[in-house]
């Protein structure tokens, strides 16, 4: 177990958090759960310790148990660590027909990972997803809320010498991502 | 016979934005709905239309609307489906990338029709760069008056809100994604009751993918009569094709319904043949969902008659024969293609992808991954192909959700085409795993590739 450090979201976090739940009727205020652990998760590292989701539920004023049941459902929410970088490659029908395994078998020899796992530096985790609708691009990827795609193995060589430096975590959203009501 | 309607502007740049979406007649139909029609006559137009839901079961628009309970004192709501996940589907997301607006302006005109002041478009949460664009764009209506108190000086207020959801496939399913938007796992609720009576919050409610109301636009501008001499019989109108896999060009269509399959695949407007000139061997027509067909049965029914791109035609035949349209989702196979490795990552797909709630679904998906993985694997009996036969029958029709059903109907499709490959797995896996795809992708270099692994 990692410790249990108090769980303080930034401001701006608290703020947009606040926010959206203003977009459901009063008394409703679950409803901003989903967009809710995607902010707990951008702002921490890419995934969802206990004592973040149980600082959700606080937020929200719902059980814990209510957030873990949907974290624990939804796939693009991590309930371990992951990497700096988490490569998703897409490998249902449409990709695969255009070469989605040479992606992954590409980005498994190139980092030394199988499907699922982290590199020891912690710079990159790679995981199979099914289908993001990108199937008239395929083969593609997904490194945060960027897609990737009519990839090539020298595309994919590009996007992990691009993002071996990079510093801070992949991300789906950010502060600008969400209006203001 | 190309026809574009939804797609009329595609071309215009800076159509995404609202100045040159306006300056383009959008909005037109917000106008001529709140100045000049009462919500009862949006919904007479729309009937009018023949329009039927594009998001997979093609139920017609009207008729559910119209289905919407109207209680007093209790608020009512139009949820967006967005959620778009069904493997081999992208036309949503073309739409609202490109066209944000028409998706909003639909919004606005259907969520006046059904009497609703609070909307919401759930979009799955893998796009969320879309999330990004659609707010932007949200915000351009807000300013400029098509949202929010009074709209356009009327007694009309609505509010619109987008809410991503975080990664499952069921959420698209309209109870489970109603579930989801309450916040909680996307588990299908037990129909009835239908969300027309109690859906979202216990509230009337009508969930509507991207496309159907996108399509009220035109419909509203044009009036529903002109709209249904569109297409061909009960088909009408337009619908956005994604065609994926072994073609020349694939991408988001839009087809006048009542084009041949033929036409679709190898004219050079629409995908522009098999790629490197190959053979076509087999086409899943309207998302993974819906049973696969060898090239003879897609390009013409067991009557000998050419095959269109409409719910009718591709359902011709029934299941022992044809298809369905379903969502739109066309996915093409040309003559190397392993069809049991295919039905390997829809197998897969399904597994992943099912709530759990029921044991037919939930087992049975994991039994037919498995198998099929045996087989693959080189330890399958011919036993193995009726057993996934067998298991397919008792999904279907036995679950809460169509997603049973879903599941069922590739792993029978093959089987009912393509016997003859499973055999030949079967008995000879090693040569039957050289069929690979290796050969097919146009981008990777396949001998890098090999060398790689
Ligand atoms: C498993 C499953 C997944 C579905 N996924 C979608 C989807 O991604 N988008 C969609 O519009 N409809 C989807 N549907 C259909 C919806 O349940 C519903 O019929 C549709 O949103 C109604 O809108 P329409 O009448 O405008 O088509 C799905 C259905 C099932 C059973
Ligand atoms: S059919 Fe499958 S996805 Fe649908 S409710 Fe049952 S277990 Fe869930
Ligand atoms: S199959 Fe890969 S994006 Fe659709």
């Amino acid at each position: 177990m990692s410790e249990l450090k108090e769980v303080r979201f930034s401001a701006e976090s608290e703020d947009l958090i606040q926010n959206l739940i203003k977009r459901y009727p009063e008394g409703k205020q679950k409803s901003a759960l989903i967009p809710a652990l995607h902010i707990a998760q951008a702002e921490y590292d890419g995934w969802l310790s206990v004592p973040v989701m149980d600082k959700i539920a606080e937020i929200l004023n719902i059980k814990p148990i209510e957030v873990y049941e949907v974290a624990s459902f939804y796939s693009m929410f991590n309930l371990n660590p992951v990497g700096k970088c988490l490569i998703e490659v897409c490998r249902t029908s449409s990709c695969w027909l255009r070469g989605a395994n040479d992606v992954v078998a590409h980005i498994e020899k190139r980092l030394g990972i199988k499907d699922g796992e982290t590199t020891p530096d912690g710079k990159f985790t790679l995981k199979t997803v099914e289908c993001l609708g990108s199937c008239g691009t395929a083969p593609m990827l997904q490194i945060g809320e960027h897609f990737h795609e009519n990839l090539t193995l020298e595309n994919v060589d590009e996007l992990i010498n691009k993002y071996k430096t990079e510093t801070s975590h992949s991300k789906y959203l950010d502060g600008s991502t969400f209006r203001k009501y | 016979m190309a026809r574009k309607i939804l797609l009329e502007h595609i071309d215009v740049p800076g159509i995404n934005t609202y100045d040159v979406y306006r300056s383009k007649g959008g909005y037109a139909s917000v106008e001529k709905a709140l100045k000049t029609m009462n919500p009862q006559d949006v919904v007479e137009e729309v009937k009018k239309s023949g329009l039927r839901g594009r998001g997979g079961a093609g139920f017609p628009t009207g008729m559910k609307w119209s289905f919407l309970a109207k209680p007093e004192g209790v608020p009512s709501y139009l949820v967006c489906n967005a959620d778009e996940s069904e493997p081999g589907t992208f036309k949503d997301r073309y739409l609202m990338e490109y066209l944000p607006h028409l998706l909003i302006e639909g919004m606005i005109t259907s969520s006046y029709a059904l009497g609703a002041n609070t909307s919401y478009i759930y979009i799955r949460g893998e796009y969320f760069y879309l999330v990004r664009i659609l707010e932007k764009a949200i915000s351009e209506a807000y300013a400029n008056g098509w949202l929010g108190k009074n709209i356009l000086g009327t007694n009309y207020s609505l509010d619109l809100y987008v809410h991503p959801g975080a990664g499952a496939y069921i959420c698209g399913e309209e109870t489970a994604l109603l579930e989801s938007l309450e916040g909680k796992r996307g588990n299908p609720r037990i129909k009835p009751p239908f969300p027309a009576i109690a859906g979202l919050y216990g509230c009337p409610t009508v969930v509507n993918n991207v496309e159907t109301i996108a399509a009220v636009v035109p419909i509203i501008n044009m009036t529903g009569d002109e709209y249904a001499k569109i297409g061909i019989g009960r088909s009408a109108g337009t619908k956005l094709i994604s065609a994926s896999g072994h073609i020349k060009k694939p991408g988001v269509y839009e087809i006048e319904m009542g084009i041949t399959v033929e036409d679709f695949i190898y004219s050079d407007e629409y995908c522009g043949g098999i790629l490197n000139d190959k053979k076509l061997k087999a086409v899943v027509a309207g998302g993974s969902s819906v049973p696969i067909l060898p090239a003879d049965l897609i390009l013409t029914t067991a009557n000998g008659e050419k095959r269109l791109m409409s719910y009718e035609s591709l359902a011709d035949g029934g299941f022992a024969t044809g298809t369905m349209l379903g969502s739109g989702g066309f996915i093409v196979m040309d003559e190397s293609t392993s069809i049991v490795q295919n039905l390997h990552t829809f197998a897969r797909f399904y597994h992943h992808e099912s709530c759990g709630q029921c044991s037919p679904c939930r087992e049975g998906t994991g039994w037919m991954e498995k198998i099929i993985h045996k087989i693959l694997d080189g330890h399958g009996t011919l036993e193995d192909i009726d057993l996934l036969w067998d298991i397919q029958r008792k999904i279907e029709g036995n679950t809460i959700c169509p997603l049973g059903d879903a599941a069922a109907w590739p792993v029978a499709s093959a089987i009912r085409h393509f016997r003859h490959e499973f055999e030949e797995f079967v008995k000879n896996p090693s040569a039957q795993r050289e069929v690979k795809y290796y050969f097919h992708c146009n981008n990777i270099d396949t001998a890098a590739a090999y060398s790689s692994i």
